[in-house]
């Protein structure tokens, strides 16, 4: 038989092993934002508050802004987002909820499937189909349907704003549906049948037994479809016509932060011009930050309200 | 038994070792990435030294050379003075082989477009707007020119082709060189951004009216519509390799760029050149050495190698379709590579 002393030792090793993989992310995340505020510096020096509100990139000048860059990130990710949440979601609730058979797993099996592309092959498909496609089809029938409204007004064009988005949703929507799919499925059964037997339509059930549960994964499952929006690069760099300008339509040609950095890293010369590219980099991980965190406040309230 | 098997082991290491202990590393552009794999490979079945390239992108590659993580770098676009400076000083551009930049586009039914410096600036300037404008028509008499708006596609990354080719604008055109500039990465007036030769083609094949600029390699291996432009002499060319060559033979005759090569800088701009069958936007890709090595076996490696690149290597060019140096050109340069000091 061990000994106290042996056992209590034990247990103090453990925990300082634990300790540190607990610490070690935390410290990768701050030496990630402390390196690129290091190489971001001249930038930040140089431009002040002024970067993020200035429209200008060009790198013969040395003179460079970043917001038509965080503009298009935020409106490519939302024009997925108003996409892919109602068609993932619908998935997800017609393959738990109302396709109860065998083949619903066939089904479910596709949509995970469309996670397994390599971005860059969604790219390809972007230029040559979707983003044709969308400039004969898609722009003129929103433009005729809702040309009243500022965002479907001007020239159309392949490669825009509303390409980006689209290609986005389709990128998320496999992450959407699957995890949905995911925590509809975790809701006890037990649940739906109380409703049913109460007399509840099926629509009743999903509405009181289902989604209030389900509620803050579902919100779980958008967020990491978001987080991955704003992060996508090579697919959206090929679909978004990367032109460094804020314009009300989505039929414009746009740019995103995370596509600027690839397209220019490689060839950026000046000790500026890679500052400024590095701050873009800064600016996309707070936003990223900042959008997780609204993400866990929202999840917090609505467990809390439940 | 065991130990004898472990010494045979170590001395067999020792001398694989020995045998690839030459290695150099580059670093840079992308454009002539296939020939200098082709290259590497050929040299390394001929004399055992190991050459790896990394096509990274010509700033990159720049500033890994200045930092003195590769033995040798390669760009599309020269070093400036300043960068060389704080690079240290005594760096040679050593020009290996030469490509072109046709501009492509998309009108069915009209074949053979032509145009001119002036038409083609104002087009990427913006100013002409459709493509019955009355400039291009008389250019092109008898085309059936449909009154479509003009979309430019340009390079969204940083590249060596954007280099040659605002070059080739700033000089032919004063507004161009006022309100724009020539490098890597401009800031476009108008236009959409492609990444890399297959997005601007893609954004050319998707959008009528559409009208953009690719290397010739790519345009030529994927049949894409060229626009022939007027040369100096007035003559409308297509870009080809053949027009390369001649371009640079041309360039060469210039009694400015004979002294700059008489001055062993070899970061001549060779386009708008002179000569009738010039085709006007064409460039050299380059590699950068020290002119002072300091490791004696690697610094003569790295001269065999420059040596055989720019004598047998040029072969290989064509079939790649990039052009080869005129020999008279490769001559001056293999004097230059001997003028590299082992200290």
């Amino acid at each position: 038989m061990r000994s106290n002393k042996a056992i209590r030792s034990g247990d103090a090793a453990f925990k300082a092993i634990t300790l540190v993989f607990a610490a070690s992310i935390p410290l990768l995340l701050f030496s990630l934002i402390a390196v690129l505020l290091f190489w971001a510096w001249p930038a930040i020096r140089h431009f002040g508050w002024g970067f993020i509100f200035s429209s200008a990139w060009d790198p013969l000048a040395d003179n460079y802004g970043a917001l038509p860059f965080i503009y298009g990130t935020l409106m490519s990710s939302l024009i997925a987002l108003l996409i892919a949440v109602p068609l993932g979601l619908g998935c997800a609730i017609f393959i738990s909820e109302i396709y109860r058979s065998k083949t619903r797993e066939y089904i479910a099996l596709m949509v995970e499937l469309l996670a397994a592309i390599p971005s860059v092959v969604y790219g390809l498909w972007g230029i040559f189909v979707l983003a044709p496609f969308s400039a004969a089809y898609i722009q003129p029938a929103l433009k005729s349907a809702f040309g009243f409204l500022p965002f479907f007004q001007g020239p159309t064009s392949g490669p825009s704003l509303l390409t980006g988005g689209i290609i986005l949703a389709i990128m998320i929507l496999p992450t959407i549906t699957a995890l949905s799919r995911e925590v509809l499925q975790a809701v006890p059964y037990s649940l739906r049948e109380s409703a049913m037997a109460l007399g509840a339509t099926r629509w009743e059930t999903f509405k009181t037994a289902v989604f209030g549960p389900a509620r803050s994964g579902i919100i779980g499952a958008i967020i990491l479809g978001l987080g991955r929006a704003l992060g996508e690069t090579m697919a959206v760099t090929m679909v978004i016509g990367n032109r460094p300008q804020v314009s009300a339509s989505v039929f414009a040609p746009a740019y995103s932060l995370a596509a600027v950095i690839a397209n220019e890293f490689a060839e950026a010369g000046t000790e500026l011009n890679l500052a400024a590219l590095i701050e873009l980099a800064l600016v996309l991980l707070i936003i990223t930050i900042a959008v997780n965190g609204l993400a866990r406040y929202l999840v917090w309230q609505t467990t809390l309200k439940s | 038994m065991i130990k004898k098997t472990v010494a045979i082991v170590i001395s067999l290491v020792l001398i694989a070792g020995a045998a690839l202990a030459v290695s150099l590393n580059g670093a840079g552009a992308t454009f002539p990435y296939p020939i200098y794999v082709k290259w590497n490979k050929m040299f390394a079945d001929k004399t055992g030294t190991q050459v790896n390239y990394q096509g990274i992108g010509s700033g990159g590659g720049i500033r890994q050379f200045a930092a003195k993580i590769t033995d040798f770098g390669g760009s599309d676009a020269p070093m400036t003075e300043k960068q060389m400076s704080d690079a240290g000083g005594d760096i040679l551009h050593i020009p290996t082989v030469m490509g072109a930049v046709a501009v492509s586009y998309n009108l069915p039914g009209v074949k053979g477009l032509r145009l001119d410096q002036d038409t083609l600036g104002r087009i990427f300037l913006g100013r002409i707007k459709k493509w019955d404008d009355p400039a291009i028509a008389a250019l092109n008499p008898g085309a059936d020119l449909p009154s479509k708006s003009v979309l430019i596609a340009h390079r969204s990354d940083g590249s060596g082709t954007t280099h040659i080719f605002t070059s080739y604008l700033a000089k032919v055109s004063t507004a161009w060189a006022a309100e724009v500039g020539a490098g890597s990465a401009v800031s476009w007036p108008t236009g959409i951004g492609g990444k890399g030769n297959a997005g601007v083609a893609g954004v050319i094949k998707g959008n009528e009216g559409a009208i953009g600029y690719v290397e010739l390699s790519y345009a030529i291996s994927n049949d894409l519509p060229v626009v022939s432009l007027k040369n100096r002499s007035g003559k409308y060319v297509k870009p080809s390799i053949a027009s390369t060559t001649a371009a640079a033979d041309g360039a060469l005759g210039s009694s400015k760029l004979a002294k700059q090569i008489a001055a062993g800088d070899f970061r001549l701009d060779l386009t708008n050149a002179p000569g009738k069958d010039s085709y006007p936007i064409v460039g050299m890709t380059w590699i950068l050495v020290r002119q002072k090595l300091a490791d004696a076996e690697k610094g003569n490696a790295l001269k065999n190698y420059l040596k055989w690149a720019l004598t047998e290597g040029q072969q290989y060019a064509g079939s790649l379709l990039y052009a080869p140096l005129p020999e008279s050109m490769a001559d001056k340069v293999l004097r230059l590579i001997n003028s590299i000091e082992i200290e």
